[in-house]
Order: structure tokens, then sequence, then C-alpha cells
């Protein structure tokens, strides 16, 4: 395949030593007429921090919302190729998308909690799924604890779990929502632009988050900082206009980049 | 030494200023209209009908005899009528309005379904009264009952509810139906948990507004013969019935002056039952949206 292509010839190529439960294969996207994402192929690996950046409009948000098929609720959106998850295309019409999304949490750009409480907010998906259906109460607290706890926050509102999220700062009501798609127990954490919101305390908390969650979770950030994605990621794919520019580890991503594009925009020439 | 300068108005700032003022006096004049008139209106009604005002009034049925006649007929007619009006055109109203706003993707059928519900909303309340009377009354024979009349108001306020709910539910930030997604709800769970509880105090403010409307509606109520002579209070959905704004109807246009006084009675009573509903409709309002809010 590509990846194994690019490996061989291209000195240390993006790691992949964990191995994949999740890629994408020969994936255009287009809305309407317009491609967004233009036949890319990577693999995500497995408890690794892979980050996805490039200018605005590169497709690189999209790409992301195909691995969850969060683009379904776009009219237009089209997609053609593969995307795999343990084998499995999960755009098989055999295959709910609900299904994938519950076992890919997904974080976005700007904070979005529920006007619940901050309890609610995390027992959310359990209780979507009826995870602890037929179980004490006790076990969801928990589970909403431990899952606070790993995103964080839960020494700044262990006392007030029955407050309105909305009374949280930006910053952590982005790591609750953090704690919310992680209370599903996914494999995959899909973070699209999960700091462009957020001051740089908070980008800093979230971004060492990223980094202890790493070996818990895949991890695919889209991002349009590019130290945040030499600072947290272990692969980076640069995507310009739809296509796949370069995908390679982030250390030799960013002090050697192979082409002349990828070279251009972290040098910071344009975009 | 920097240079003076002038912070005295130029002749052009006087006259934008001027214009400011000459606006604002437009606009307080308006409100102050609108005011005045209502507040007339409600004193000759107070000055007519107050001394008719006693609990005897309210719970008297109609008589011949304007002293002693009342509205307790009217009043549990009116009550009756809109309990059902709500249980049916409620339901009903939010379900179309969640259909449209959360399940049909946008297309002709939308387009076509849209123009249709917003000329519904103009469409004179006597058709609605014709329509009752051969429909409702003749051809599912339900005769002149409570639930024809609830049935005729429901399509009546049908409207403004889908209209109201739609706009509720359009208030709804996408971010939460897509986090709702992402967590792998279905679309029903996620207007059922997450677009529903944000919405609610949008509809409920809707459900009012339809309440109002019908609860002042006279001419389809003649047109499907809701009786104007009930000396009785309704015990189901299948009996006759009368409605306050029919009884006041019947009592204002007789010649005596007692009658007109019981007439101005009756809408203060209709008042009184407006502002009540209406009340504990901003209280359920305001305690959805207090728990949305930090």
């Amino acid at each position: 395949m590509k990846i194994e292509a690019l490996r061989t010839s291209q000195g240390a190529g993006p790691d992949l030593a964990t191995g994949s439960t999740l890629e994408v294969r020969g994936c255009s996207i287009r809305y309407g007429d317009k491609p967004a994402v233009n036949d890319v192929t990577l693999a995500f690996a497995l408890h690794r921090v892979t980050a996805l950046i490039g200018p605005s409009g590169c497709g690189k948000s999209t790409l992301l919302r195909a691995l969850n098929r969060m683009n379904d609720h776009i009219q237009s959106c089209r997609l053609e190729g593969q995307v795999l998850y343990h084998g499995q295309d999960i755009y098989d019409p055999a295959i709910d998308a609900a299904e994938v999304r519950k076992r890919m949490g997904m974080v976005f750009q700007k904070p979005n909690p529920f006007p619940k409480s901050i309890f609610d907010n995390v027992a959310f998906g359990p209780r979507l799924n009826g995870t602890f259906r037929g179980q004490a109460r006790q076990a969801l607290a928990d589970h909403v604890e431990k899952c606070l706890r790993a995103a964080g926050l839960w020494e700044e509102v262990k006392d007030r779990l029955r407050d309105s999220a909305l009374s949280l700062s930006g910053g952590q009501q982005q790591r609750l929502c953090i704690a919310r798609a992680i209370a599903n127990d996914p494999e995959v954490l899909l973070m699209d632009e999960p700091c462009s919101a957020l001051d740089p305390i908070s980008t800093a908390r979230i971004e060492e988050l990223i980094l202890d969650m790493r070996e818990n979770y895949t991890i695919v950030i889209v991002t349009h900082n590019m130290e945040q994605a030499a600072r947290v990621s272990d692969n980076t794919g640069f995507l310009l206009s739809g296509d796949l520019v370069e995908f390679n580890n982030t250390a030799d991503l960013f002090s050697r980049p192979r082409s002349k594009k990828t070279e251009d925009y972290i040098t910071g020439r344009f975009g | 030494m920097s240079r003076p300068i002038d912070l005295t108005p130029s002749p052009a700032l006087v006259v934008r200023r001027r214009r400011d003022r000459l606006f604002h006096a437009f606009a307080f004049a308006g409100a102050l209209l609108c005011l005045v008139v209502l507040a007339l209106l409600l004193f000759d009604i107070v000055s007519t009908g107050a001394a008719r005002l006693s609990w005897e009034f309210i719970n008297s049925f109609p008589s011949r005899f304007a002293d002693r006649a009342g509205v307790r007929a009217a009043l549990w007619g009116s009550a009756w009528l809109m309990i059902v009006t709500m249980a049916i055109a409620g339901p009903i109203g939010v379900a179309a309005a969640i259909y449209l706003e959360e399940f049909t993707r946008r297309g002709r059928l939308a387009a076509i379904l849209e123009i249709n519900i917003s000329n519904l909303a103009g469409v004179p309340s006597i058709i609605y009264g014709i329509l009752g009377l051969a429909f409702f009354v003749r051809w599912l024979a339900l005769g002149r009952s409570i639930l024809a009349g609830a049935l005729t108001m429901a399509l009546l306020v049908l409207p403004v509810v889908i209209i109201a709910t739609r706009e509720a539910l359009r208030a709804v930030p996408g971010s939460l139906r897509a986090a709702s997604f992402a967590l792998g709800a279905s679309p029903l769970q996620t207007v059922l948990r997450v677009v529903l509880p944000s919405a609610m105090p949008g509809i409920v403010t809707g459900l009012i507004l339809a309440l109002s409307r019908a609860i002042g509606e006279t001419a389809p109520l003649i047109m499907i013969g809701a009786l104007t002579y009930v000396a009785f209070v309704p015990q189901g959905p299948m009996d006759s019935f009368t409605a306050l704004p029919i009884q006041i109807f019947d009592w204002a246009s007789r010649p005596q002056a007692a009658f007109q006084q019981n007439a101005a009675a009756g809408i203060l009573v209709l008042l009184a039952l407006l502002l009540v509903m209406n009340s504990i409709g901003i209280l359920i309002r305001q305690r959805a949206s207090r728990k949305l809010q930090p």
C-alpha cells in the first residue's frame, strides 16, 4: 500500500510500530460538486497521536468528520473510498453510524456541553447506550468520577456535579467535553481543533491531557496550530487543498519535510 | 502645544441630534397610544361590569333574569375546551414541528408543507368553523360537543403551535445536536434528550400564545353551534357546552342594560382566566429555562 511505499522509500516514515485499527483508503469527499478531500490514504497508529495540519479549507476537518460519519448529516456530502475500522468499512450499508460513533469519541472546536448538570453531561453517553442499566446508581457515579479524573477536571468540580455545565469556564467546558467523549469508553478520540477557542493556559492543560491519554486511546487531532501539532503528536499529516501532501512522523515532518509545499507551510511562508 | 479643538456640536450634528429626539418622541407616542387605548377599554369594562362581579355571578347558570344570570356553564365550558384543545393541538403541533425541523431533508415536500402551514395561520377563523361543522359535527357525528369544538379549535391553533415550536427548535444550537450524535445517539434520542429540553421554554411560549388565541375565539364556536343557554356543567368531552366568548356575545347583543353589565363582567372573568393561564405558562417557562441557565 501507499503507506508502506512511503516508509521504505523515505527514511523512518510515520510511526506505525503499534499497529493501526483505523485507516483511510483512497478516500475522496466532496460537497456537491466541490471536492474537499482527494484520494487520501493514511493509517492512524494505535495509542499514538496523529495530527492533521493544513491551512483553512484544506479538508482536514472534513477528513476527521469522515472517520465517525459525522458528515452523514450534511446533505450534499459524498464520500468515495474506504474508512476501515478494525478491517471493516464503516460506510458499508450494514453498519450503523451510531455504533461507529460510540467507539470514537469526538471533541469539537467550540466547547459544546449540554445545558445540563456537569454529572448529566458525562453520564449522557452511558445512559444513552444503557451501559449501566440494571446496576446500582453508584456504578454510574463511579464511572463519571473516573472520566472526570481522566479529563483532569475532577478536583475542580467534585463539589458541584449538580451545577450547570454552562457555569464552567471555557477551558473547563472543553475538558468536560473530553470527559463526556471518553465516558463511552471509546478506542479512538477525534479532536477537531479542540483548543482554538481557548486561552493559552487552558490550551496547555488540554495538551497535557492529550499526552496523558495517548496510552489509552488512538487520538486524531486536527489543528491549525503547528506548534501544537509538534508538541502533542507522534505522526503528522499535512493537507493542502484536499490532498495529503505529506504524512510522516512528526519529528521528521517538521525538521526534514520532504515536500517543498510542506516546508513552505511550516516555515510560515503561506497559510 | 496641541492645537485647541472645538468640541461643541457642529451644525450637522445639531440637526442629527434633533432628529434623534423627534424619533424618540414619535416612538414614545406610539407606545403610549397602545397603553392609553388599553387603559380606556379596561376602564370602560371595569366601570360597567365590576359591580356585577361576585362569587354568585361566577357560580350561577345563565338566566333570563339578568341579575340571576352567571357564567358558571361558560367558564367550565371554556376550561374544558382549552384543556381538550391543548391535549390535541399540543402533541400534534410539536410532533409536526419536530418532523419538519429535525427529520425532513430540505426539499420540495418540506417547502410545500411550510407554505401551507403559514397560509393556514392566516385563514379566517370562521372558515375553520365551517370545516368543523361539516367534518366534525356532521360527518364524524360528534354533534355539538366539546370534542367537536376542541377539534375545530385545535385546527385553528395548530399553525401557531407549529410555527412557534419550529422557531424554538431552530434556536437550539447545531453544536448540541452534533455532540449528541457524536456520542452515538439516534435522531430520536437526540430530539428527546437534547433538543426538546433546550427548546422547551420557546415551545411553552408558543402554546400559551395558541391558547390565548383559542380562548377568545367566538366565530368558529358559533358556527359549530355551541349553545348559548346551557344550564349544566359539562361532565365529559361529548357533552354540549357554551364558552365565555359566546356567553358574552349573547349578553352583549341584548338590549337591556343589565345584560350589558353581565357582558362586561363576563369579559372581566375571561380576562382573569387569560391572565391566570399566561401566568402559569410563564411560570413553566421560567422553570424550564432556569434549568438551562448556569
